[in-house]
């Protein structure tokens, strides 16, 4: 058994298997942490949470959260805070539904403009904070306050709705199966499907010159039992959510923003300007960042995501209220959190925080299916939070 | 005279490193022991051992203390005993008083308490031993870093000292300054304390060590008796393990024509609006020359770079900056470095790096745009950079991915020279390029000076150590008070003629306000 193991090290690369999960824990841990939490309500739940219907609803229930975590990150990952998120995605969604409903406005002219009022939003609170240095707390702080209230008299107190039927197809559309008769839906299938194989191609092409240049980390054994994994995990959910409807509106939108955002965050010089400036903004200041910029820029961009979330929980609702996206902002703090960023900024991923952001989404619909009430949910969501980031700085000191 | 302290075969592993191996060290009692090595030969490592920050079984060997084999779990335990270290960075309080700081965590108090009384009475009795004269209640953050050092001192006077450790006590000192507390270390020697310097300044240690041992690559190489006085030449081939037989690199100076001007540069201190911390400072510089700033702590050298790279420092009031003949916008960082001009503080964690980021992410930062097609990083490019100036300019690390932040002082400060290489600078500002750097990586740093002269590059290096400014240097301007006091080659230059233009000046100054 154990010259068995040894020889996959050996086959592998320099380190065993073992080895190389705790060097990297800090990166898978939340990975695993996310498929151990999905197993346990599968189990608990008698199969429930991967119900072709459940899972498409826990994307759909979701979407705003993780849209929102993503320009979360990028806020936090450059130090600052954002905590008006909630109440601006509430304040959008009412002024979606007075333009929409009580002027009757073209809802694609109407969404182009709530975005931009988003962006607006974003940027006044970025000026302040990053020109003239006022804390980001204490500005998205009263942010929170203002489009709280700016909501309830927008609104007079009262829910707004109902949204016409195309607007909507935002949230609770789903992109026609033009490959197929929809039974199953084909074209769902079909996309899961090329992206696995896409994924496991590039991958594989990774490691092809990780091999040719010698800096092979991880051990092949490792390798192999990610991507088989990850493979059947794209295939298994395409199948599922082909055998329901197919592929959301909203699961479109949410992954193009994944995609594009951490190319941004990874790939692209702003990316790295931004980490670091979060890293070391005086460092960064004098190596000729334009500091300042950017930090508006992000939370301007913050503000154009809150909107999005705002268009789309609006739709999906069917009415704008008072109490939309009341507290949401709690939710994508803890996601990015969970997800690895540290609160000294310069830290984070994407990715980290879309999962974090799933953490979140599938322990609240596990724990409704089983009934669990609303008191001990916030209970176990907090000493979730608690224990991740405990994790995180637990294995960041042990080096 | 009898053993204060003694360890014996100290061993300290890190995963992958050996820190310390087999490492002995013995202080005699009152004696002043001094410490030196190279960056990472384990100094710090052995102190911490010897204090407790590495507790008693993470560690092998033994620590005997006034005669008894000791285990120290943490601070508290070394300090009860009376070894008090004073680190590096100073860890003060700023917004606190003298008083408060000293007595922090220690404080006069009955049944919790304060005795504010008593705190001051003490206070004033510390400062007196230490040779401070302010009063207790003055805020530390008032104070410049010497005297900050002297609070540190008498914080662990309070504490009833009897083994005192200094790490790099006047890394940022002024000549003056550092005379101050080497002869406060001589009284203590007289009143029986033992202290352990650590110090990468051997002519300071020349001046008061009783005793040298040597560390290398973490293991005891040499213990040297000074009473004799100390071979510097010697010191310095066990430490770098080799004989060195220049400090300094030759050169053969190719001077050109004037590239950059600066006619009266004023600037004003940012909170204090009514000083002018940088005064109607004019200077050229010409093509391939390394130029010197040389000037006590808080003559303005630092205020006056900083302020060139993009106005980074206080308000600029008034002057202009001349490039190759015509007026130039230094306005911002981004239009400095546009310009030609690259500046690398004095402050490296603060000022210089992303420590949390490898090398490979702080290399191209203040360059992105060399390395990115349309905004998108080209990473294969990104690492052999990176991967280039680690071997060109020997940067001693794991691989490009290490952080910066476990890099050595001298490793730091080449991965701050190597991001400003990269951007392509014609004009480098080069602001304490070895502060608390060892001696083989000032060598390294000089050597990249000399080359950057010689590819026609043209260097300004403002430095408090005046042997480093003669040694390296074609010409120097002598600061003082914000003022530029005087101009001379390298050449005629002495140690002498410089502090008198800073005498003389200051006397001027003086005189005018009193007349």
């Amino acid at each position: 058994m154990a010259d068995a193991a040894a020889e996959i090290d050996r086959a592998g690369g320099g380190q065993s298997v073992v080895t190389f999960l705790r060097n990297n824990l800090r990166e898978y841990g939340i990975l695993i942490a996310l498929v151990a939490i999905m197993a346990f309500f599968q189990f608990a739940t008698g199969g429930i949470l991967l119900r072709p219907v459940n899972l498409t609803n826990l994307i759909l229930q979701n979407s705003y959260i993780v849209i929102m975590a993503v320009g979360m990150l990028l806020v936090i990952v450059s130090g600052h805070i954002d905590l008006s998120v909630g109440s601006v995605m509430g304040f959008v969604g009412a002024v979606a539904a007075v333009m929409i409903v009580q002027w009757q406005m073209n809802f694609v002219l109407a969404a182009i403009l709530c975005l931009a009022v988003g962006a607006v939003i974003g940027a006044a609170q970025g000026y302040w904070i990053a020109y003239h240095k006022i804390p980001s707390f204490i500005v998205t702080l009263a942010g929170m306050l203002v489009f709280k209230g700016l909501s309830l008299w927008l609104l007079a107190g009262q829910s707004v709705g109902p949204f016409p039927p195309t607007f909507q197809l935002i949230a609770s559309g789903f992109v026609p199966d033009f490959l197929g008769s929809g039974k199953p839906n084909m074209l769902s299938l079909v996309a899961g499907v090329a992206l696995a194989c896409l994924i496991l191609f590039l991958a594989i092409r990774t490691r092809r010159r990780e091999q040719a240049k010698g800096t092979v980390e991880e051990p092949f054994a490792f390798f192999a039992v990610k991507h088989g994994a990850i493979f059947i995990a794209l295939v298994y959910m395409s199948w599922l959510m082909a055998s329901f409807r197919g592929l959301p509106n909203v699961f479109i939108v949410m992954a193009l923003l994944i995609a594009i955002y951490s190319f941004v965050a990874n790939r692209m010089t702003i990316g790295r300007r931004i980490y670091a400036i979060g890293g070391n903004e005086k460092a960064a200041k004098l190596s000729g960042i334009r500091t300042e910029r950017l930090v508006f820029l992000t939370f301007a961009n913050m503000g154009m995501l809150a909107a999005l979330a705002g268009l789309i929980f609006a739709a999906r609702l069917n009415t704008a209220t008072p109490k939309a996206g009341l507290g949401f902002e709690l939710d994508v703090i803890a996601a990015v959190f969970i997800g690895g960023a540290s609160m000294a900024g310069g830290v984070g991923t994407i990715v980290g925080a879309v999962i974090g952001a799933f953490i979140m989404g599938v322990m609240n619909n596990g724990m409704s299916i089983l009934g669990i009430g609303i008191d001990y949910q916030q209970v176990i969501k907090g000493l979730v939070l608690l224990a991740a980031v405990i994790f995180d700085v637990y294995n960041k000191n042990k080096v | 005279m009898d053993t204060i302290l003694e360890m014996r075969g100290i061993t300290k592993a890190f995963p992958g490193v050996k820190a310390l191996d087999n490492v002995s060290l013995a202080v005699r009692r009152g004696e002043i022991h001094a410490l030196v090595g190279e960056n990472g030969a384990g100094k710090s490592t052995l102190m911490k051992v010897l204090s407790g920050v590495y507790p008693a079984g993470q560690y092998e060997g033994d620590i005997i203390f006034e005669g008894e084999t000791k285990a120290f779990y943490g601070i508290e335990d070394s300090e009860r005993d009376g070894i008090i270290i004073i680190h590096q960075e100073l860890a003060l309080v700023p917004l606190l008083s003298i008083a408060e700081n000293i007595f922090l965590g220690n404080e006069r108090a009955r049944g919790g308490v304060i005795d504010w009384e008593e705190t001051s009475r003490r206070t004033a009795e510390l400062l007196a031993r230490v040779g401070l004269k302010e009063r207790p209640e003055t805020k530390v953050a008032h104070l410049g870093i010497g005297k900050q050092q002297l609070v540190e001192i008498a914080k662990a006077l309070s504490k009833e000292v009897r083994l005192l450790i200094l790490d790099e006590p006047t890394s940022s000192l002024n000549e003056s300054d550092s005379d101050v507390l080497l002869d406060l270390l001589k009284e203590f020697r007289a009143a029986g304390i033992s202290s352990i310097l650590i110090s990468h300044k051997l002519n300071e240690i020349a001046k008061v060590a009783d005793t040298i041992t040597v560390l290398r690559d973490g293991t005891s190489v040499s213990t040297m008796d000074c009473s004799g006085g100390v071979q510097e030449d010697d010191v310095i081939r066990d430490m770098v393990g080799r004989p060195l037989a220049d400090r300094y690199p030759p050169r053969k100076p190719k001077v050109g024509d004037t590239i950059f001007e600066v006619r009266n540069w004023t600037v004003r201190h940012p909170i204090d609006t009514h000083r002018n911390v940088v005064d109607r400072a004019s200077l050229t510089l010409r093509e391939g020359e390394v130029l010197g700033i040389a000037g006590l702590m808080g003559a303005g050298r630092t205020e006056l770079a900083m302020s060139l790279f993009g106005r980074s420092y206080g308000t600029w009031v008034d002057g202009e900056a001349i490039l190759r003949g015509q007026k130039v916008d230094l306005s911002t960082v981004p239009r400095a470095i546009d310009a030609g001009l690259a500046y690398a503080t004095e402050d490296r964690k603060s000022y210089g790096l992303v420590l949390d980021q490898s090398i490979r992410r702080n290399v191209p930062l203040a360059n992105l745009e060399a390395i990115a097609d349309r905004g998108v990083v080209d990473r294969r490019r990104e690492s052999e950079v990176a991967e280039d100036y680690r071997q060109r300019i020997r940067i001693r690390s794991s691989s490009i991915e290490q952080p910066t932040v476990n890099l050595s002082g001298g490793n730091q400060q080449k991965v701050v020279l190597s991001k400003w290489l990269f951007a392509g600078p014609d004009i480098l500002i080069l602001d304490e390029p070895t502060r608390g750097i060892d001696v083989g990586a000032k060598f390294e740093i000089y050597t990249i000076i000399r080359d950057l002269a010689a590819a026609g590059k043209s260097l300004i290096v403002i430095s408090s150590e005046l042997p480093e400014l003669l040694g390296i240097t074609d010409r120097l301007y002598v600061m003082n008070r914000g003022r530029i006091v005087g101009e001379l080659p390298t050449a005629d230059a002495t140690q002498e003629k410089i502090m008198s233009m800073i005498i003389r000046s200051d006397r001027k100054a003086e005189g005018a306000t009193h007349g």
